[in-house]
């Protein structure tokens, strides 16, 4: 092989990644350079280099089918969607972080670097059309996050979050690559294309489900699905608050479409295999999140069961494995996205001088304190649980249908049922703000916040009056898997 | 025997015996050196199978880092091995059966295995030879064109862990003595020599 055979791959499809690698880069000098003082620029910098990435992947036209990078990098519908939703998660999580690090005089530029960083991980992990790019991209995602988990180093929750979150995740990685070379011994391929067909010719033997069952453990452990939900009350509790919302919202994005990817695009034939693991793990998800979280106290640690519940259910549509199950896994994915961001902003607002509350009874009698406030946190609230008109009973009612159309009619049930006992914690918290003895008010909120809180309740509310929009982008996201 | 046999015997004879001897020696620091040795050791044997990258790299990751980064911890933290050793006879007993019990089924597993005929006939995937092709040279063909993008990621990855390590551990630390190079090569006579009129036999305060 000589130097004149070698083809220098199509890089336009990977736009964004190199917008963010790039600038990412330029953030790292002009902070190194800056020194400590450099957080302010290098955070508005570092949203300005997601943002132009979010209009790169916007600008791609959503039904082209390209694959790139030797074959390992594929970017269609699907991607694209999810790709949109990280970015809006990763912004959120900067727009979020501002306010409240400078004034715990923990702002430092690292943290939004490692976001971009974490970003660019995440959004390899939505267009991985291979093994290897698929782990490589959950191991940029990870290891960033391993780091915010502990960004408050200080503080000994923080750095016991980081610590759990970075064994733990270490141990899930190896499972997902233990399960990864057990795929690839046994089809002899790497590439999702290639297992397609190689589990099509020859019959699947057990060396081939055992991977398949490592792959889906590792899978788990990222989504916070049960039973390997175990750091995520924890990690939630102890991290930062806007580190927290950023776990909650666009690392979950990247890890469903990962999930998605690899299930649908890489197995499609052996779907009675995997579809036990996934139901499985969907109903367990949606029981434990929605009875463990009743007797939480701690906000953060309700809002991690509630993360471990919205996974569940956004699994049964995966559980499908159909092309309307898909669709209803963006759908719920994107409202979740909004409705987590919205209530974290809402939790992140609630301080008075340098003190932040964080329990239940803290928001008592919200709503004659702060009538907005407490309306926009109602509002995600009856849509986390579910309640028509608003988004969440959409979101829910799209990944139940498409488990009906596949005959999963008890996970579908089983869903309505935890669903309804789920409603009783997201209630009383309407119920804490609008019927309890009033607390003295908290401080008016970041403009960081503000502007999450605003975007997020204007789209569950939006969304929840007119869902056709979203239905229909994510129909499209869908068929490009098909 | 040819020279190559000889020298994998020696080879493969140090490895095992300084491989003893890192859990054998009671200094754990001779251990690391063992450790070490086994190493380097095993750095000969991929050299006599025609795999010289990887000998390359045992050296350079597992003695020049690995090896050094235990010898650090060994020799910073106060670990008395001697201590940790206390319950050996006790545990002994126990020990053994957990370890009897893996060799009967790890020989069970190996014994039990047949190897598809079909497989040992089948034409294997043939390397060039080594006048054509080094391994070094064939790894970096493919790294850099049909896997740079991996390749790529990997060093964002490692990027990540560097700044993960500086952001974890860093401490301004206040009162700490630092050289400031262009501060030292400003220095003028007038800010290091102060000339002093001192009257007779009264001195000048300092």
């Amino acid at each position: 092989m000589n130097a004149a055979q070698i083809v220098m791959p199509a890089l336009g499809p990977a736009l964004p990644e190199l917008i963010l690698t790039v600038g990412v880069l330029v953030l790292i000098l002009y902070g190194a350079f800056k020194g400590e003082r450099s957080a302010e620029g290098v955070t508005v910098g570092a949203l300005i280099v997601l943002i132009v990435a979010l209009f790169a992947v916007a600008s791609q036209p959503l039904s082209a089918k390209i694959t790139t990078l030797n074959g390992s990098f594929i970017v269609d519908g699907f991607a694209r969607v999810m790709k949109a939703l990280v970015l809006l998660g990763s912004i959120a999580a900067l727009l979020l972080a501002r306010d409240l690090f400078e004034r715990e005089r923990i702002a430092r530029f690292e943290y939004p670097i490692l976001i971009v960083l974490s970003s660019i991980g995440m959004l390899i992990m939505v267009s991985a059309n291979d093994l290897i790019g698929l782990y490589l991209g959950l191991e940029l995602q990870s290891l960033a996050a391993y780091v915010i988990a502990s960004f408050h180093r200080d503080d000994v929750r923080s750095t016991e979050a980081g610590l759990k979150y970075f064994v733990l995740g270490a141990l899930s990685s190896g499972m997902l690559l233990y399960g990864a070379s057990l795929v690839y011994g046994f089809t002899g391929h790497v590439s999702f294309p290639g297992i397609v067909t190689a589990l099509r010719e020859t019959q699947v033997g057990l060396g081939v489900v055992l991977g398949i069952v490592f792959v889906a453990a590792g899978v788990a452990f990222k989504l916070a699905a049960v039973p390997f939900h175990m750091w995520t009350p924890d990690v939630y509790e102890g991290a930062p608050t806007p580190v927290t919302a950023f776990f909650a919202s666009a690392p979950k994005m990247a890890a469903m479409a990962m999930a998605v990817r690899v299930f649908v695009g890489a197995f499609p034939g052996v779907i009675d295999e995997w579809r036990q693991i996934i139901v499985f793990v969907a109903i367990a998800s949606m029981a434990l999140g929605s009875f463990a979280a009743i007797g939480q106290r701690n906000i953060k640690r309700l809002m991690a069961y509630s993360s471990i519940a919205n996974v569940g259910y956004a699994l049964i549509g995966l559980a499908a494995g159909t092309q309307e199950g898909v669709r209803g896994v963006v759908v719920y994915m994107a409202v979740y996205l909004a409705m987590t961001l919205g209530a974290f902003a809402v939790i992140l607002g609630l301080r008075r001088g340098n003190r932040m509350f964080d329990t239940i009874d803290d928001l008592s009698g919200l709503s004659r304190t702060h009538p907005w406030l407490a309306f926009c946190l109602a509002a995600m609230m009856f849509s986390l649980a579910g309640i028509p008109p608003l988004a969440g009973f959409f979101a829910k009612f799209y990944v139940f249908a498409a488990a009906i159309q596949a005959g999963l009619v008890a996970l579908a049930v089983i869903g309505v049922v935890t669903s309804v006992i789920g409603s009783y914690y997201y209630l009383r918290i309407v119920k804490v703000m609008y019927f309890d003895e009033a607390q003295p008010a908290y401080e008016p909120l970041a403009p960081g916040l503000r502007i999450v809180l605003a975007v997020s309740s204007v789209v569950v509310i939006l969304l929840g009056i007119v869902p056709a929009p979203l239905v229909s982008i994510a129909g499209t996201a869908a068929r490009s898997l098909f | 025997m040819t020279a190559a046999a000889a020298f994998f015997y020696l080879f493969a004879a140090i490895t095992v015996a300084s491989g003893f001897m890192v859990i054998a020696s009671r200094n754990p620091v001779s251990s690391v050196l063992f450790l070490i040795l086994a190493f380097v050791n095993a750095a000969g044997l991929f050299v006599l199978m025609g795999a010289e990258f990887l000998a390359m790299i045992l050296v350079v990751v597992y003695v020049g880092a690995v090896a050094v980064l235990f010898l650090f911890v060994v020799m910073m933290l106060d670990v008395d091995f001697a201590e940790l050793r206390q319950g050996f006879q006790e545990y002994l007993p126990v020990g053994g059966l957990i370890g009897a019990v893996f060799l009967v089924e790890l020989l069970l597993v190996v014994g039990s295995w047949a190897i598809d005929p079909g497989l040992v006939q089948a034409p294997l995937a043939t390397a060039p030879s080594g006048e054509q092709m080094t391994n070094t040279r064939a790894l970096g063909l493919v790294l850099y064109t049909n896997y740079f993008f991996f390749f790529q990621v990997a060093g964002l990855i490692l990027l990540v862990a560097m700044i993960g390590a500086i952001v974890l551990t860093l401490r301004d630390r206040p009162g700490v003595k630092r050289q400031d190079i262009a501060v030292q090569n400003a220095r003028t006579q007038d800010m290091a020599v102060e000339l002093r009129k001192v009257p007779n036999r009264q001195g000048v305060e300092v």
